[in-house]
């Protein structure tokens, strides 16, 4: 019997028919496909984009030179220049990051004491020469006056959770 | 009329506006039909398909072609210079020339021959050898495996579609495709479709294993042989390739809407109230649009089913559809002579 019906079966298609039932319900579906330069997709506030330097509201830079950052990359990207100012702080005098050794583990903006370094959002971003990959110090800062709205706006609303 | 040169001349500038204004829509038709099947597979595979180059992605099919086309022709090392050029050709040339006998409506065919199912048959044989020379020509092992297995699937599911086609042959009594056409007359339950059900069906699905299409696409199966028969091709050869591949996929979609559904008959025929309408007139739109939903199926079919294995294939084609086709022409023999089904009603 078993035999039987399974041989109208598949003389019927009817396993076919309902194959092609699934692919025609998913014709009429609404895309999941975004449109990617206009449309994009939301990104969390710990998204781990391109790095930058952050200043307090005063305009002086947060970076005091203490190289937790240098020292916990893992890929030994960050290079730190430091020196003592007239006014007895310390401060960097180069800090670069090498973006083709950067796993963007955001290592550095966890052991950051005064949140100066951070990865912000940007995600679309590209080097036309190849030392372009190593961003300097004058770059990160602006990247950081850049996105500065951003940066702190994502921060806010982490804070929470941390 | 007395027969002079310049009635020569002016015949055969007719016949070759005729066949200009068949080909030239058929070989936009194929560059559509690329983009409609990347569109719609994109669609129940909830993406979106092409959509960057114009508006909707329309030219996109433009953009393939001049691609394509722009690209430097490979010869390979080894290869049989002449037939691998050749090959190409040979599969195109019968894609094209069966639509010498297709009549789009009562009066719109470029040969009204009566013979005309017999050519069609012929000319769908003959498209098999540009895939043989072409896998011969390549000198490659991968373009010779994809050949023979082509080679054994197509001539396989020759034969269960010829036997089909005898079925339509036995109730039309005629190998005019346009007289095949006025036999069908008298609305959607007249076609043939209906009381050649098993043919139509069996029809259609070697009709997709003879243009070598997913679910028997075997012959260029990507994982295990590459491209198949064509691997070695780049450039305007692969694009020619392609071409004949859709043109074909149009010309059985064409010839399943010319012998199961009626042509350019109206469906609506003979129904009262829509029938006397615009709609229930015979019309090219009836078979075009007949056309264009048997080559959606080929579109669906891809975005649905699995690969066939290939011995699989051969049972199906072999123990399945042959048996099936010859019991089936029994019954329309039957049909046909108790008078079951009235011809032309």
């Amino acid at each position: 019997m078993n035999a039987v019906s399974r041989y109208f079966k598949s003389l019927l298609l009817l396993e076919l028919w309902q194959g092609l039932g699934v692919t025609l319900r998913y014709f009429f579906r609404p895309k999941f496909t975004l449109n990617y330069p206009e449309e994009k997709t939301p990104k969390s506030n710990r998204f781990r984009g391109l790095h930058a330097l952050r200043r307090y509201p005063n305009g002086e830079e947060r970076c005091i030179a203490c190289k937790l950052c240098e020292a916990v990359c893992p890929a030994l990207a960050i290079t730190i220049d430091s020196t003592q100012r007239d006014d007895g702080t310390r401060r960097t005098t180069g800090y670069e990051i090498d973006l083709f050794k950067c796993i963007f583990c955001g290592f550095c903006e966890e052991s950051c004491p005064v949140d100066s370094i951070v990865l912000t959002g940007v995600l679309e971003f590209h080097f036309e020469e190849r030392e372009e990959s190593i961003v300097k110090k004058e770059q990160l800062l602006a990247i950081g006056d850049r996105f500065e709205e951003q940066i702190a706006t994502a921060r806010q609303n982490d804070a929470a959770y941390r | 009329m007395p027969e002079t040169f310049m009635d020569h001349v002016i015949y055969m500038v007719i016949l070759l506006l005729k066949i200009i204004a068949v080909v030239v829509p058929l070989i936009l038709a194929v560059a559509y039909y690329t983009y409609a099947e990347r569109k719609v597979i994109g669609y129940m595979q909830i993406r979106r398909g092409p959509n960057r180059i114009g508006p909707l992605g329309l030219f996109q099919p433009f953009a393939d072609v001049f691609k394509l086309l722009l690209k430097e022709i490979i010869l390979p090392e080894n290869a049989n210079k002449f037939l691998f050029l050749l090959a190409p050709v040979l599969s195109l040339a019968p894609a094209f020339a069966a639509w010498a006998v297709v009549p789009f409506d009562d009066w719109a065919v470029i040969a009204d021959v009566d013979a005309g199912l017999l050519y069609i048959l012929a000319m769908s044989s003959l498209g098999v050898y540009g895939l043989i020379i072409a896998g011969w020509a390549s000198n490659s092992q991968y373009a010779f495996l994809g050949a023979l297995r082509s080679t054994a699937q197509m001539v396989s599911y020759e034969i269960a579609m010829g036997f089909s086609l005898i079925g339509v042959l036995i109730l039309a009594g005629s190998l005019n495709l346009r007289e095949i056409v006025l036999a069908q007359q008298g609305g959607i339950f007249d076609w043939y479709w209906l009381p050649l059900l098993p043919l139509f069906v069996i029809y259609i699905i070697s009709g997709v294993a003879e243009t070598n299409r997913a679910p028997f696409d075997v012959a260029e199966g990507e994982s295990e042989i590459v491209a198949g028969f064509h691997v070695e091709y780049a450039g305007s050869g692969f694009a020619i390739f392609f071409l004949a591949e859709y043109a074909n996929m149009i010309l059985i979609s064409g010839l399943t809407a010319l012998m199961f559904c009626g042509g350019w008959l109206s469906p609506f025929e003979g129904i009262p109230v829509i029938g006397d309408t615009f709609l229930g007139a015979g019309s090219i739109f009836w078979f075009l649009a007949k056309t264009v939903f048997f080559m959606y199926l080929f579109l669906w079919w891809r975005a649905t089913f699995p690969r066939y294995r290939y011995d699989q294939i051969m049972r199906l084609g072999w123990k399945v559809l042959v048996p099936i086709t010859i019991f089936w022409v029994l019954v329309a023999a039957v049909i046909s002579v108790f008078g079951l089904v009235v011809r032309g009603s």
